[in-house]
């Protein structure tokens, strides 16, 4: 059985885990046709697994954002394993190519995509640089846990950038929870300490954290942040036990910076990388799992509250060749008609 | 870092083909590998990689770049100038229309910076164009982003058009354009809402308030940052709607910016702007030669020299010259250099700027907190007239006072006053060394760890 089939077959029969098996189809729309469409082309033009269709193979994951090192070791892998299995034709390689896609993903430790709750409160910091989305995000993530049950609380730690707080404020409304503010212009810190303290007193499960955004570049804007940070883990041991960078999938090389220098101030524990619904490629993801072993927890495949969607890697990948399985299953049904 | 700059990683190249008194075609083959590696990884779209690598590469093997004297640097013009080609050659200029009042759209991805460009815009042309800008509120969806564009236009004090949310951005654009008449408002800036390249029913609405009154300029907003996927993206809003410029937001991030290089080539649209900061004051004209300097490390001295014309008292600048040379430097110098250093921007900013700056050893990362400058005023104003003028006198008693006064340890009032002495030792030195043009290997000392 080939490898879409595998997969196809895993996610069958499971109608919830079809349903967002939909949604990463429909969300990764533009990004597949980009993307398939390209290696389908390239399987079309280079019959015979070569050097050229090597390196023509190489540009299309260049162009995807996947980045200059990724790509090199994939194409060493791919060269590999091709030998090995002693792959000629270039129909055969498609295959191959998703395999070791999904490969790069599960390397190292195991994912980890969910959100790892506290006994008590639970508290979690959404950081990023500017414009990447994270006030969505929390609204969008406010939404699904609100839906598993739990309480949530939102502290609008952007008071720098105009109408942040009330952007955040909208969400908690159209989501229904309480968002902890003070003044635009006040300190963030300040704003965590009087959110953990009426979160603690108010017994709820979930307390997110806005934060501005910051280019990583800005000495005293990461320190701020370290600030935060530290404020929220003196008031409860442990906290904040999720730190999410929230990362832009259009973003390109600069992505693997921002989530480098994130990590070194805040602990990263998880990405979200938003706005996967817009862009063609969305390579990075792969980058940046590969060489920072940070997981991509989630990913945001539209506007919607509901578009929030743990990263699965197997899903994300049959959601990038999804149409090169239909392909294979058309065929195969010919071949059994016949 | 896994990356290096761009500019970097071509100054590496560079130098070796500098030193050579020959250049063969494999040199050049060499470099242009090492051009496109660097181009690549600075996100430039390949498509614009290969053109340019294929450019460079005919013109450099041309004869009269073989047989020159200096082949080496002969390349280098080259590059140079085919990236500042790339980037857009002359410097272009904003259009303005006869008939009042002129309209100028924003449009571009969610997150790209729109607002904030619309605000920083807008003082910009009241300062340097004396014009008298209009802000619309169009993005009726993105939550709180009215509010937004109210609060940059408070802070400006520039008057913003809103109509709330309920209303079509249509026929809010189609209002605000009739209140700038009446008013006497001779710049509308439609501020619209973020929205994806192949998202039907919005481009459509773009093309709807473009079709009220052709605007004279049509701003797509690009974040620096962005991918390969930049030059989708201006090529979709280009065909959708007819873009006439481009501003790229965010570049004070640490971004090789590729996307600067690749949007100009396929959408032959000009990059009109650049933002640099957050603050409302922090968008710049954009120069193409400039950039394409600073790409290759080669400093961008014309905007350095530009803002310290602005900001600097030339008076002031000679007096302190003299200083340097007699060696009469006091900390109340200091002070001031300080707080001028300060309102030209960003240290950091400014560092990058000197010509051969991310050469020095150490400077390539130092990176400059400001609060920092903060704690090294402090302790000067703790000083007293005497001990600013003549710091030899400053003993452990002293130190002791001046550390407590100023809320730092003895261990930074130490360091400060080393740094000083070795400031002036380096100033006196400077001074010396433009007179007799000797080749002496220039050193900053202190001045990397100074506001680390």
């Amino acid at each position: 059985m080939s490898f879409f089939k595998k997969l196809k077959d895993k996610f069958a029969g499971n109608a919830e885990q079809e349903q967002s098996t939909e949604k990463y189809k429909e969300g990764l729309e533009k990004t597949r046709t980009g993307f398939t469409s390209r290696i389908n082309d390239l399987v079309a033009k280079y019959r015979k697994v070569d050097e050229d269709f090597f390196e023509e193979l190489e540009e299309v994951l260049l162009q995807a954002d996947v980045g200059f090192e990724t790509v090199l070791e994939l194409m060493d892998e791919l060269r590999y394993e091709v030998q090995r299995k002693n792959v000629r034709d270039t129909s055969n390689v498609q295959s191959v190519i998703s395999e070791k896609l999904v490969e790069i993903y599960q390397a190292g430790e195991p994912e980890l995509n969910e959100i790892k709750f506290a006994d008590g409160l639970t508290v979690i910091l959404m950081v990023g640089v500017n414009g990447v989305g994270k006030t969505t995000t929390i609204g969008k993530l406010a939404h699904r846990l609100k839906n598993e049950g739990k309480s949530v609380m939102l502290a609008a730690g952007d008071t720098f950038r105009a109408g942040a707080i009330e952007q955040l404020d909208v969400w908690g409304q159209r989501v229904g929870v309480d968002v902890i503010k003070q003044a635009a212009g006040s300190d963030p810190a300040a704003v965590m300490y009087d959110a953990v303290r009426s979160a603690k007193s108010r017994g709820v499960d979930v307390l997110i954290c806005d934060t501005a955004g910051r280019l990583q570049n800005k000495v005293n804007l990461m320190n701020e942040l370290e600030k935060v940070h530290r404020v929220l883990g003196r008031e409860i041991p442990g906290a904040p036990h999720e730190v999410l960078l929230a990362l832009d999938a259009t973003t390109g090389q600069n992505a693997m910076i921002q989530a480098q220098t994130f990590k070194e101030v805040t602990e990263v524990t998880g990405i979200v990388l938003t706005k996967l619904d817009g862009t063609a490629k969305g390579g990075i993801v792969l980058a940046i799992r590969n060489k920072l072993n940070i997981p991509v927890k989630f990913v945001g495949l539209g506007e919607k509250m509901d578009d929030l969607q743990p990263f699965d890697p197997q899903k994300y990948v049959y959601g990038l060749f999804a149409e090169g399985l239909d392909k294979e299953e058309e065929m195969e049904e010919d071949a059994a008609d016949k | 870092m896994a990356f290096e700059g761009l500019s970097e990683r071509l100054q590496g190249t560079m130098t070796k083909i500098k030193g050579k008194g020959k250049v063969s075609e494999a040199d050049v083959k060499d470099m242009m590998r090492e051009v496109r590696f660097a181009l690549i990884e600075a996100d430039v779209n390949l498509k614009v990689v290969k053109e340019f690598v294929k450019k460079v590469s005919e013109r450099a093997a041309g004869s009269d770049v073989m047989d020159s004297l200096t082949p080496g640097q002969q390349v280098v013009k080259i590059v140079k100038d085919e990236l500042t080609e790339l980037m857009g050659g002359e410097q272009s200029k904003i259009e303005f229309s006869t008939k009042q009042p002129t309209v100028i759209m924003m449009v571009g991805l969610q997150g790209a910076g729109k607002t904030t460009t619309t605000g920083k815009l807008a003082g910009l042309l009241r300062k340097k164009h004396n014009r008298k800008p209009l802000l619309v509120a169009a993005d009726v969806y993105r939550p709180a982003a009215v509010q937004q564009l109210e609060t940059v236009g408070k802070q400006l004090t520039i008057p913003v058009f809103s109509k709330g949310t309920d209303i079509s951005p249509v026929e809010i654009a189609r209002q605000a354009i009739e209140h700038a008449k009446a008013e006497h408002l001779d710049t509308v800036i439609i501020d619209t809402a973020g929205r994806l390249h192949i998202d039907d029913t919005l481009m459509q609405e773009l093309k709807d308030i473009r079709a009220l009154k052709e605007p004279d300029e049509i701003f797509l907003v690009v974040d620096a940052m962005t991918g390969q996927d930049a030059v989708n993206v201006a090529q979709s809003f280009d065909e959708a709607i007819g873009i006439t410029g481009v501003v790229l937001t965010k570049l004070d991030g640490d971004t090789r910016g590729g996307a600067a290089l690749s949007i100009r080539t396929v959408t032959q649209k000009p990059i009109k702007f650049i933002g640099m900061g957050e603050k409302l004051d922090a968008l710049d004209v954009f120069h193409p030669e400039r950039m394409a300097s600073r790409i290759l490390g080669m400093g961008d001295m014309l905007s350095l020299i530009e803002k310290a014309q602005t900001n600097v008292d030339e008076e002031k600048a000679k007096q302190l010259e003299e200083k340097f040379r007699t060696s009469s430097f006091t900390f109340d110098d200091f002070l001031e250099q300080l707080a001028q250093v300060k309102q030209m921007g960003p240290l950091d900013e400014i560092l990058k700027m000197l010509p051969g700056a991310n050469k020095i050893k150490g400077l390539e990362n130092a990176k400059v907190d400001e609060s920092q400058m903060g704690r090294v005023e402090a302790i000067i104003y703790s000083m007293t007239k005497q001990e600013k003028t003549t710091p030899e006198i400053i003993n452990a008693n002293r130190k002791k006072r001046i550390a407590r006064g100023s809320g730092t340890s003895i261990q930074d009032v130490n360091r400060l006053l080393k740094q000083f002495e070795d400031m002036k030792k380096m100033m006196k030195q400077m001074s010396g060394m433009s007179s007799k043009k000797g080749k002496k290997k220039m050193s900053m000392p202190g001045l990397d760890s100074l506001f680390k």
